[in-house]
């Protein structure tokens, strides 16, 4: 796999998780690779029911694997429990989707952003105010004014900075985002997007994207990788990914897209469909219920990431470009 | 938006306080008692039995002469130390039981709620027969009883609020954290659960003080001649024909008594409703 | 134009009373829509989008204060009896909200609750009434209706319960279609779908439409005409393709701004919208976006811009200090 700058900070490998509702056994997450370097931005996208949300929690270990690696800055998170993995937390953080109900309600903010100094054994009450107050200014929040309120308090786009805040205090090096502005507003989102982008820069940070917008995964990411019911469809560097994209489902997602523009069309040939159900998921290429390219191959064999070129991969047996298409102007592979 | 279509949040009403205010004077009376001047509970005036409300006596005296008041307000004594004693065993163990359960599930939650069900189907009158028997009729005994046959409810309670909490993303934050579950059970989720086990708490004092009467009417309370409302009831009915007021004294206290808890209880829970909280 | 119109909104407030004071959700909205036209209304949220929808439907809070005119078809909707009103609901007017999985009643199934709608309002025989909840399944995109017809809404996916709740909407024939954020729950293939859907029915039917969203891109393609609300007020109206073109108000053009385009750069920054949407519950004196404008002046602070007359191209705009339309090629 292609590595960004140093070595990978994470690295997935072939993780597998599958958990049992009434009976039946899920399958969230069959088989997937990835890395993610040091200082990159890899989003992750997908529809509901891809797995990408449980992905981002399997990585921290608060849903536990059922197979596979997950190797973060050489550790196996996988083979750690207990009191180790404890110690490994304040290096891999974690932002939700839903800012409010993250947040103790019955806490007040200065408490909930100094907690996690409290559990890594900050001692010094001083030190903990004032790593607070820095923290509160670096999200764009008055210390003061914040501090002593509760969550309920605050609307959504703030409680959001506040999360950030409470992820950002210890300074982790990898910080998983889980659809973060999805909840919010249009007009906040565009501010909480360049807040990420700024914090990444302050604290040299590692951001694994998770969103179903691919607008806004396009916005903040370096690379982006496509899950669809579980398996990874397509990996790409950003601009290669929206010029040409190799997957039929990438193709799929991004003519669904509504352009803020009436001079563009909806494009009305998209396929009626649904995707299966992650329990009694298809054989052979999962998407071939809904993909125009499907075939008898599709059925029989799962397909495995290929190379295409340039740092781009695809699962897929019927690619829509192959490495003998040329590299589409203005994007440089990494 | 959901706030909006709810009605505007009214503050507790003229009968929260009503309530409170009862409640409040009965507890400081029943504090009070030996320092009121009244005759003792005990006292028999032979000369004015089954005396009518006035003079001396301000409710009237029972069929031995022992003023009624006096036993009123030292009967609240004990079904006050009772109803509030026994809940708080009950929402002490049987709280913690239902919160670690609800954050554990599991086998632990097999188990507790297994056990809650079990102590519920038993009969809480055999159960309080089989004490009184073997340990003897005290009030220590009453509270050891209503306290352990109200422990399955706060389970029930406290495994149902805990659940519902347990899946919310500031757990799960908490959990990212590195913190342990001890911290998550004290810091994270008891604050939370706190409010609705008082609110419920408080439903429980009214419901033990009624069970405390009708374990003394049935004579398996506090021993006589201790004065206590259920006793007090029991024998007002043989004078039901020519003094009726006897029974219906203390049914009318405890009547109000309960009625206070209720409506505190009811309120409190009303106003701690997390959705009601969130605008 | 207003005589040929099928709905005609004039000056409708709503307010609720809060725990933290009266809110006004709607202050003083004109819209008007002509029969077969689909009308979009954008805004975020608290900007009064969805109580503007309820109240042209008359389902507000008991408790709500409605002031102005709905007028359908020449009737004032808010002066009509309940059981006019109900008699409206379905053949006349529909609505299809945002959550499937609330607006479906969970414990009936889906051919009872089609079946009811169709004999409540049109009262054929029962039979007749399975035969065209089927055709409806069909028309709507839900494969193998006549098994459906016996599922509850929990045995089908959201995007297949919204299809069902579009199909009930549609089962009367109305004339004016209400969709509340139909899609926003929704993946965005199943949006795509669902959006060609009630554009495909909009069109066969001649029914006018309303399309009430917070995404600009949703509008773009599928509407006629768009009205931008902020803080309860239409801020700006015109036809789709003009509002595109020249933003006149600094709002709309701000939130076009703030959404991430796909044909841009990666990591090209965002122009955020400074500030937060306002609070409700505390209107200010003058323009209700002032604290977050890049143009705003004293004028904008002391008193609320009304929305303009129709200019040439048919747009209006509340605005003290529109933007300067820009010079277009060939439009």
């Amino acid at each position: 796999m292609q590595q960004a700058s140093g070595q990978a900070l994470l690295e997935v490998e072939n993780l597998v998780v599958e958990y049992a509702v009434g009976g039946k056994t899920v399958h969230a997450i069959s088989d997937v690779s990835l890395t993610v370097g040091r200082g990159e931005t890899l989003g992750l996208v997908g529809e509901s029911g891809c797995g990408k949300s449980t992905l981002g929690r399997a990585v921290l270990q608060l849903r536990r694997p059922t197979a596979g690696k997950v190797i973060f800055d050489g550790t196996d998170l996988t083979r750690l429990a207990g009191e180790a993995l404890r110690l490994m937390r304040p290096r891999l953080q974690l932002i939700f989707q839903d800012p409010i109900a993250s947040l103790n309600p019955r806490r007040r903010i200065g408490d909930i952003v100094a907690e996690p100094l409290l559990i890594t054994g900050v001692a010094d009450r001083a030190e903990r105010e004032r790593r607070v107050h820095e923290v509160l200014v670096a999200v764009g929040l008055d210390p003061d004014q914040t501090r002593g309120r509760l969550p309920h308090e605050f609307s959504g786009g703030q409680c959001q900075r506040i999360c950030i805040a409470r992820a950002l205090i210890l300074e982790p090096q990898l910080v998983i985002c889980d659809e973060p502005v999805s909840a919010l507003d249009v007009s906040i989102r565009a501010q909480i997007l360049n807040l990420l982008e700024d914090m990444k820069g302050r604290y040299g940070l590692t951001l694994l994207f998770i969103a179903h917008d691919l607008a806004v995964v396009k916005a903040v990411s370096d690379r982006i990788a496509v899950m669809y019911l579980g398996r990874l469809c397509e990996i790409a560097p950003t601009g290669q990914l929206f010029a040409q994209p190799a997957h039929p489902y990438t193709r799929l997602l991004l003519d669904a897209i509504p352009v803020p523009d009436p001079a563009v069309r909806p494009a009305l040939n998209v396929p009626v469909g649904e995707p299966p159900s992650p329990i009694a998921p298809p054989t052979g290429c999962r998407f071939r219920t809904r993909c125009p390219r499907a075939d008898a191959l599709c059925a029989e064999e799962k397909p495995e990431l290929r190379p295409v070129r340039g740092g781009q991969f695809v699962a897929c047996h019927h690619p829509l470009i192959d490495s003998s298409a040329p590299m589409p102007a203005n994007t440089r592979p990494q | 938006m959901a706030a909006l279509e709810g009605q505007a949040r009214r503050g507790p009403g003229v009968l929260f306080f009503a309530a409170l205010a009862w409640i409040t004077l009965i507890v400081l009376a029943a504090l009070c008692a030996g320092m009121l001047p009244m005759p003792g509970p005990n006292d028999m005036d032979m000369l004015s039995r089954r005396a009518l409300p006035g003079g001396a006596h301000l409710l009237g005296t029972d069929s031995l002469g022992r003023d009624t008041f006096s036993r009123l307000i030292h009967g609240a004594r004990i079904s006050l130390t009772v109803g509030l004693l026994a809940p708080v065993i009950a929402v002490l163990i049987g709280g913690s039981l239902g919160m670690l359960a609800g954050y554990f599930r599991g086998r632990f939650e097999i188990l507790a709620t297994g056990g809650a069900d079990v102590l519920l189907a038993f009969p809480p009158l055999v159960f309080a027969l089989a004490v009184t028997a073997y340990l003897g009729q005290s009030i220590q005994n009453m509270i050891f009883v209503l306290g352990v046959l109200g422990i399955p409810a706060f389970t029930r309670v406290a495994r149902a609020v805990t659940l519902s909490l347990s899946e919310r993303e500031f757990v799960v934050a908490a959990r990212a954290l590195g913190a342990t579950h001890a911290r998550i059970l004290i810091r994270e989720l008891l604050p939370n659960v706190a409010l609705p086990l008082l609110a419920f708490f408080l439903l429980a004092v009214a419901v033990t003080i009624v069970a405390e009467g009708a374990l003394s009417f049935l004579g398996l309370g506090v021993p006589p001649p201790a004065p206590s409302w259920g006793s007090m009831i029991g024998e007002g009915r043989e004078s039901l024909d020519i003094a009726p007021w006897l029974a219906f004294l203390p049914s009318g206290i405890m009547f109000v008594t309960v009625l206070s808890f209720n409506l505190v209880g009811d309120t409190l829970r009303a106003l701690t409703d997390p959705r009601a909280s969130a605008l | 134009m207003s005589s040929a119109a099928l709905l005609s909104i004039e000056g409708l407030s709503v307010a609720l009373p809060t725990p933290r004071g009266r809110l006004l959700a709607v202050d003083q909205v004109d819209l008007t829509l002509a029969p077969g036209r689909t009308l979009g209304i954008v805004g975020e949220s608290g900007s009064g989008k969805s109580m503007l929808a309820r109240s042209v439907l008359q389902l507000l809070p008991k408790r709500a204060e409605f002031s102005g005119r709905v007028l359908f078809e020449g009737q004032d909707l808010a002066q009509l009896k309940p059981e006019a009103l109900r008699r409206l609901r379905g053949p006349a007017l529909a609505v299809v909200f945002q959550d499937p999985m609330t607006s479906l009643n969970p414990v009936l199934s889906i051919g009872t609750q089609i079946v009811e709608t169709l004999q409540a309002h049109t009262g054929i025989a029962s039979q007749a009434a399975s035969r065209r909840a089927v055709e409806l399944l069909a028309e709507v995109g839900i494969p193998a209706p006549e098994q459906r017809l016996r599922q509850y809404p929990h045995q089908l996916s959201g995007g297949m319960r919204q299809r069902v709740a579009i199909a009930i909407a549609l089962s009367c024939e109305p004339r004016l279609l209400i969709a509340d954020e139909p899609t926003t729950a929704l993946d965005v293939t199943i949006q795509a779908q669902i959006l060609d859907l009630l554009a495909r029915e909009q069109q066969r039917r001649h029914m006018a439409m309303i399309l009430i969203t917070h995404d600009l891109g949703v509008v773009a393609g599928r509407t006629d005409e768009v009205a931008v609300m902020y803080a309860g007020r239409v801020v700006e109206r015109a036809p789709t393709p003009v509002l595109f073109d020249r933003m006149r108000m600094p709002y709309t053009e701000a939130l076009l701004a703030a959404i991430p385009k796909l044909d841009a750069a990666p990591h090209t920054r965002l122009p955020a919208i400074s500030g937060r949407p306002p609070d409700p519950t505390r209107p200010l004196p003058g323009c209700s976006f002032a604290p977050r404008c890049g143009h705003v002046d004293e004028r904008c602070l002391a008193a609320k811009p009304p929305l303009s007359a129709l200019d040439a191209s048919g747009g209006q705009y509340a605005c003290w200090h529109p933007l300067q339309p820009v010079a277009v090629e060939g439009a």
